[in-house]
């Protein structure tokens, strides 16, 4: 068997010995005091650790082909059956219906659909509509899996080896949070994407309006990855987690603007889609890609997305020095 | 003797590890951790023995800052484990019970990891890495998948990660556990590799007598949270009593008299057709007893003599009944999937 080079691995003993020596009590570390780890040339920055954290999570999410394939083909699915059986265009149009009697010419008929269309959705066509508030759903259904995978860290032991490592355990949480932001972006870049070539409007597609929608999209991901990772913190059950999970994000998305107007909601629906970050979230989206009307200001809704951000990815923090360890 | 003289040398090293009334207690349920003290010195193998959920994983996750102690304190080459336990994570390394490695990663890769979370730089980690997985024998499977690893791999891969920081000390739990023989006694080589050629300092549990009399300098039989017994295996087994010897003599007549005046011996019982004797150092009585008898023209005809067992001292301290313990739910389902993948 080939051995370390003895002198390199009894370093370490060698210089606590200094220091215990030299210094002894712990608080004259930081004075300067000889460490055990400034030969290992240590960076000791937050930074290091969560982008080894991060850097994990993705890789081990794009390593296995079949992951790539679902990635993408989930997106597909979701607009293309979803997107596509939702055809509420052609409720009007096309001499779908008529008065009898009145013998309305189709001119008229497509006309007032038309009309009914755009002041309903804010676009003439119901797919356009749908497409942006699918980038959210896929955003959420990413974000919830940030959650679940801090849960398998914590069963298959992981959890408890970095929680024995000096990484920060704010790095721990926003590791995951951030893998998940990534992931996020990818499959909503894909969602995009595919909506544009299944048919989404293009007319007012700008380069500023997709960072701006992408911007906004970040913001959510970063708020709702934060939100699912704070539930799983303490979690040891997937199922349980599971359970939490669906029953959240379904109700997240039917309560906000991503599938239907909010205008047209209720007003105690409305009241809930108001403080749904998801609802703005789709509203720069709506604004920005498809020059719609918003139910909201631009300037407020990133003001809003920004706090929900700031908030989660806070007391996610904050939650993980005390929960992390019990 | 030379082996005192090495457990002398041992004695006057420096501290690494103090441990003082450390008491964990988990709500609503019993004392896990029930005021154990202790010193760990430099270059020391100390174990933790005892039987399931007597609290030694319990000590192992508070000295490593996982769990959180309900009262009393610890330092660790200085850093108390409460105030500065940051500083204490850099320090130490840790083998866990369970198979910790990412499964979906490489053996290098999990190892260059858990480097990156001690922030070592990749230009130190990268080597170090490599020298690691040469120590532990897994240089020609580095670049596997863990997942396609044997439970003896996984194990090996777990000590070379707890190695990557070069700890001033070394917890390691269990690390024999649900092993095949082979593995074992690899494991056991590459511990005593790191206590005899870098003098490493090692804090292990175990509930393997054999394990821990081969391997550690003080073995700590802890039983219900509590230290019962600390010592050198020698001082353990001498506090049994002394040596047994068994004799017996050609003559019908009485020789009990005559044995309990020779020097060594403690204290001898009649049994049927032999003499059981307790005695200071066995090697030395053994002769005695028998020079004795023939002085009187006595025959010795059988002697045996046994040296006590680790089997014997454990189950002097902790006794015989058996424990059915009250466990964690969650511990019992990690050991038994711990268990599971080492077969593999």
């Amino acid at each position: 068997m080939e051995k370390m080079s003895r002198d390199e691995i009894t370093n370490a003993p060698e210089k606590g010995l200094t220091r215990s020596q030299v210094g002894g009590a712990p608080g004259g570390a930081a004075a300067g005091t000889v460490h055990v780890e400034e030969t290992d040339k240590l960076n000791k920055s937050v930074l290091h650790g969560l982008w080894a954290l991060t850097w994990r999570e993705i890789r081990k999410a794009y390593q296995t082909p079949i992951l790539v394939f679902m990635t993408v083909i989930q997106p597909i699915i979701w607009l293309g059956l979803f997107g596509k059986a939702f055809n509420l265009g052609s409720v009007f149009t096309g001499g779908s219906f008529n008065i009898p009697g009145l013998n309305i010419p189709k001119q008229v008929l497509d006309q007032l659909s038309s009309q009914m269309l755009q002041s309903t959705f804010g676009t003439s066509d119901y797919f356009s509509f749908l497409a942006v508030g699918m980038l959210t759903f896929v955003l959420v259904f990413t974000c919830m899996f940030s959650g679940m995978s801090i849960v398998w860290d914590r069963r298959f032991g992981f959890l408890e080896k970095l929680l024995g490592t000096p990484v920060s355990r704010g790095a721990i949480v926003m590791g995951k949070v951030l893998s998940s932001v990534v992931k996020s972006f990818i499959q909503a870049a894909i969602v995009l994407v595919i909506a544009v070539l299944l048919g989404m409007s293009v007319t007012d597609l700008s380069v500023v309006g997709i960072l701006g929608t992408f911007a906004a999209l970040f913001l959510l991901a970063l708020g709702l990855s934060s939100l699912f990772v704070m539930l799983a913190l303490r979690s040891t059950d997937w199922q349980q987690q599971m359970a939490i999970m669906n029953l959240l994000n379904l109700p997240l998305l039917f309560a906000s603007n991503a599938l239907f107007p909010t205008k047209l909601m209720p007003s105690w629906l409305q009241d809930v889609a108001k403080v749904n970050p998801i609802s703005y979230g789709v509203d720069v989206g709506r604004q920005l890609l498809l020059g719609s009307p918003g139910f909201s200001t631009l300037a407020f809704d990133f003001t809003y997305l920004a706090g929900f951000a700031v908030l989660f990815s806070a007391v996610g923090i904050v939650l993980s020095w005390r929960l992390l360890s019990k | 003797m030379l082996e005192t003289q090495a457990v002398e040398k041992l004695r006057a090293a420096p501290a690494v590890l103090t441990v003082e009334h450390l008491t964990k207690v988990f709500e609503g349920r019993t004392k896990a951790v029930d005021d154990i003290s202790f010193t760990l010195r430099e270059g020391e193998i100390l174990g933790l023995l005892g039987p399931n959920g007597a609290g030694k994983s319990t000590t192992i996750k508070m000295l490593t800052t996982v769990l959180k102690p309900t009262s009393g304190k610890a330092e660790i080459g200085g850093y108390d484990i409460l105030k500065h336990p940051t500083e204490v994570r850099r320090i130490v390394g840790v083998v866990p019970q369970e198979y910790t490695a990412d499964e979906d990663m490489t053996g290098r890769g999990n190892i260059v990891l858990c480097a990156d979370l001690y922030g070592i730089s990749r230009s130190v980690s990268v080597p170090r890495a490599a020298e690691l997985l040469k120590l532990v024998e897994l240089e020609a499977s580095g670049d596997r998948k863990v997942s396609t690893y044997s439970g003896g791999m996984r194990r090996r891969l777990e000590l070379a990660c707890g190695l990557i920081n070069r700890p001033r000390l070394l917890f390691l739990d269990e690390p024999t556990l649900g092993l095949d023989v082979q593995t074992r006694a690899a494991v056991w080589e590459y511990i005593k590799t790191l206590k005899n050629e870098y003098g490493m300092t090692l804090l292990m549990t175990t509930h393997y007598l054999e394990e821990a009399g081969a391997l550690c300098d003080t073995i700590a039989i802890i039983d219900r949270g509590k230290i019962v017994k600390i010592g050198s295996p020698d001082e353990l087994k001498e506090s049994l009593g002394g040596d047994i010897i068994e004799i017996a003599v050609k003559e019908d007549a009485d020789v009990e008299g005559i044995i309990s005046n020779v020097p060594l011996v403690k204290s001898v019982k009649k049994l049927e057709g032999y003499y059981r004797i307790k005695a200071e150092l066995g090697e030395e009585a053994t002769p005695a007893v028998i020079e004795a008898l023939r002085s009187k023209g006595y025959h010795v005809t059988r002697i045996s003599l046994t040296k006590p067992s680790m089997d014997e001292v454990y189950l002097e301290y902790t006794g015989r009944t058996l424990r059915d313990a009250e466990a964690d739910s969650e511990e019992v389902r990690k050991q038994r999937f711990t268990m599971m993948r080492a077969r593999r």
